[in-house]
């Protein structure tokens, strides 16, 4: 426990040195102050939209953090050579890994908090009311998608050469579940066989990201989730990240360095 | 001491050109001056046109209308199907209906557009998005909404009328909906924007005519610019005049005009609206019913 908590501290301090958390929170509140400050029709209390377009930031902007800092990990290490005093010490290889993955994901929740403390005061400033329950629900299941996302990552660095390849797989992978995902079986309805079977197959074995993105109940104000759906979909994420980390360690293990 | 610092010589060519350098610049502010002008006016400057409409070219058409159906999705509080959902009940935006801007094509329950869950996973799913029918006009999503939350739609529909200046129905739904909340200054300044860009529209005309009268209660601007729509009307060639859009709008404006006639108490003037009307209307009978029971005191 004490390896991977140190491998983890390293993944923190270095992605405080790292500038893209610090690029995209500007450029996001930038963004949405520049948005904010328009009036339509003299109402001052039109906030939806602004909420609309901060959580989408907020979204892609996580996205990309995640998906970037997670994929570089295990190949730069290699190419810099610096992986093999790290397996030299007394650290286990799936020590080593984890400490990755729980580095990447404690960095990212404290992106979240940062994003997601300027959404509150943001939509606080204009409709005067703090949802605490909608808020903390949606960070919460945003922090463990990411989670599902930093693991896959991780795993998609150990199979694919290159970091680029991996970075646009996993784009590319989790735009189309949160995007098809909820729409996979209609669509299978409407295909014939055998491919039909096999969208279903994909239905059922993807991970639904999509799950997790409660957006549309934040900015509409729509009550809160039952904390047992939430406490659901926090064991479904739960479980597709553990199933990714340990096929990513399986894989680690066998691979040459 | 000082030093003695060799000055370059200057070249008589040099000279020339630093007196050039004022020469150019008064003449580049006299031409200004002069091209400013013509620039304003030239119909081919793009400083009075909108940025994005400019960018997006065609396309930003199709933007508008995603933006248009964005405002009756957030009228749903984001309850709105999908292209992959049964959009029967949806044919129509619900904002356009209301506001009578647009014929409703709705069928089919609007309440279930979604089709009963299919496995316990797309079961699951329904947790995290709207499920529920609502109106933003009518309570919202948690049905405590202040009546005024409809102003919600508002940013779309505002962008939306940017990127297609011609969709003349935009214009109307926002206005609509402006007079609901009763902002009854900025649905007419709505209203005259949409006549800048589209000179005469009879649609704008009925609308604005409906607002003096309702929202202002000045039956005589009321009655001006509903007989100018009429006129506008009946100077298009024939096959524009009678087709579906501009004899709708004819109605409208007929029956608007009798009403207010009516309520002035022109007696002839009503009849001989009513009776144009009956030569126009889809429902003869009914225009005729109407024109009875005025005659027999029955309807006022």
């Amino acid at each position: 426990m004490k390896n991977i908590r140190l491998v983890a501290q390293v993944v923190l301090k270095e992605s405080i040195r790292r500038k893209d958390f610090y690029v995209l929170f500007v450029l996001t509140a930038v963004i949405c102050l520049v948005m904010g400050s328009v009036t339509f029709y003299h109402d001052n209390q039109i906030v939806r939209y602004l909420k609309e377009i901060c959580l989408l930031l907020i979204w892609i902007s996580t996205l990309v953090i995640a998906i970037t800092m997670a994929a570089r990990q295990i190949p730069v290490e290699r190419e810099s050579r610096t992986i093999f005093p790290l397996l030299a010490k007394p650290i286990s290889r799936t020590q080593a890994l984890l400490g990755k993955f729980f580095g990447c994901w404690i960095a990212i929740a404290a992106a979240l908090s940062a994003f997601y403390i300027f959404f509150g005061l943001m939509a606080m400033s204009k409709e005067h009311s703090w949802p605490l329950a909608n808020y903390f629900q949606a960070v919460w299941l945003h922090w463990i998608m990411l989670g599902v996302v930093i693991a896959m990552s991780l795993l998609g660095s150990l199979a694919f050469s290159a970091v680029s390849a991996n970075v646009t797989i996993c784009f590319v992978a989790v735009t189309f579940i949160l995007m098809l995902g909820r729409h996979l079986e209609n669509v299978a309805m409407g295909v014939g066989e055998p491919v039909r079977s096999l969208l279903q197959v994909l239905f059922y074995a993807m991970p639904h990201l999509e799950f997790f993105d409660v957006r549309d109940l934040v900015i509409h104000d729509w009550p809160p989730l039952h904390w047992l759906t939430c406490a659901k979909a926090t064991a479904y994420g739960f479980v597709y990240g553990a199933f990714f980390l340990v096929a990513a360690c399986l894989l680690f293990r066998r691979r040459p360095l | 001491m000082t030093a003695n610092i060799e000055r370059p010589q200057r070249n008589h060519g040099a000279h020339v050109a630093e007196l050039c350098l004022p020469l150019l610049l008064v003449g580049g502010f006299c031409l200004a001056t002069n091209l400013s002008v013509w620039f304003r006016n030239w119909p081919g400057n793009r400083i009075s046109s909108n940025f994005m409409r400019i960018a997006l070219g065609d396309a930003s058409r199709l933007f508008a209308n995603q933006f248009f159906v964005k405002a009756d999705a957030y009228f749903h509080s984001g309850f709105y199907p999908s292209i992959y959902d049964n959009q029967q009940s949806f044919k129509t935006p619900h904002i356009a209906e209301d506001s009578g801007a647009m014929k409703g094509r709705n069928t089919g329950d609007e309440t279930r557009f979604l089709a009963p869950p299919r496995n316990w996973l797309e079961a699951f799913g329904r947790e995290f998005y709207p499920t529920v029918h609502t109106h933003l006009s009518e309570g919202g999503a948690n049905g405590e909404e202040r009546a005024d939350t409809v102003g919600e739609i508002l940013p779309w529909l505002k962008l939306s009328m940017e990127l297609d200046p011609n969709h003349v129905q935009t214009y109307i739904v926002t206005a609509y909906w402006l007079r609901r909340m009763g902002n009854i200054d900025d649905s007419e300044q709505v209203l005259r924007e949409g006549l800048k860009a589209n000179p005469g529209n009879p649609k704008l005309l009925f609308d604005l005519g409906r607002l003096f009268f309702h929202g202002r209660h000045d039956s005589i601007r009321a009655r001006n610019v509903w007989e100018a729509g009429l006129r506008d009307i009946n100077s298009l060639p024939l096959p524009e005049r009678t087709n579906d859009q501009n004899s709708f709008s004819r109605e409208q404006i007929l029956a608007a005009l009798a009403n207010l006639e009516a309520a002035a108490g022109n007696t002839n003037r009503v009849l001989s609206l009513l009776q144009q009307l009956k030569d126009v209307s889809a429902t003869p009978d009914a225009v005729q019913k109407w024109i009875d029971d005025y005659k027999s005191g029955k309807r006022e």
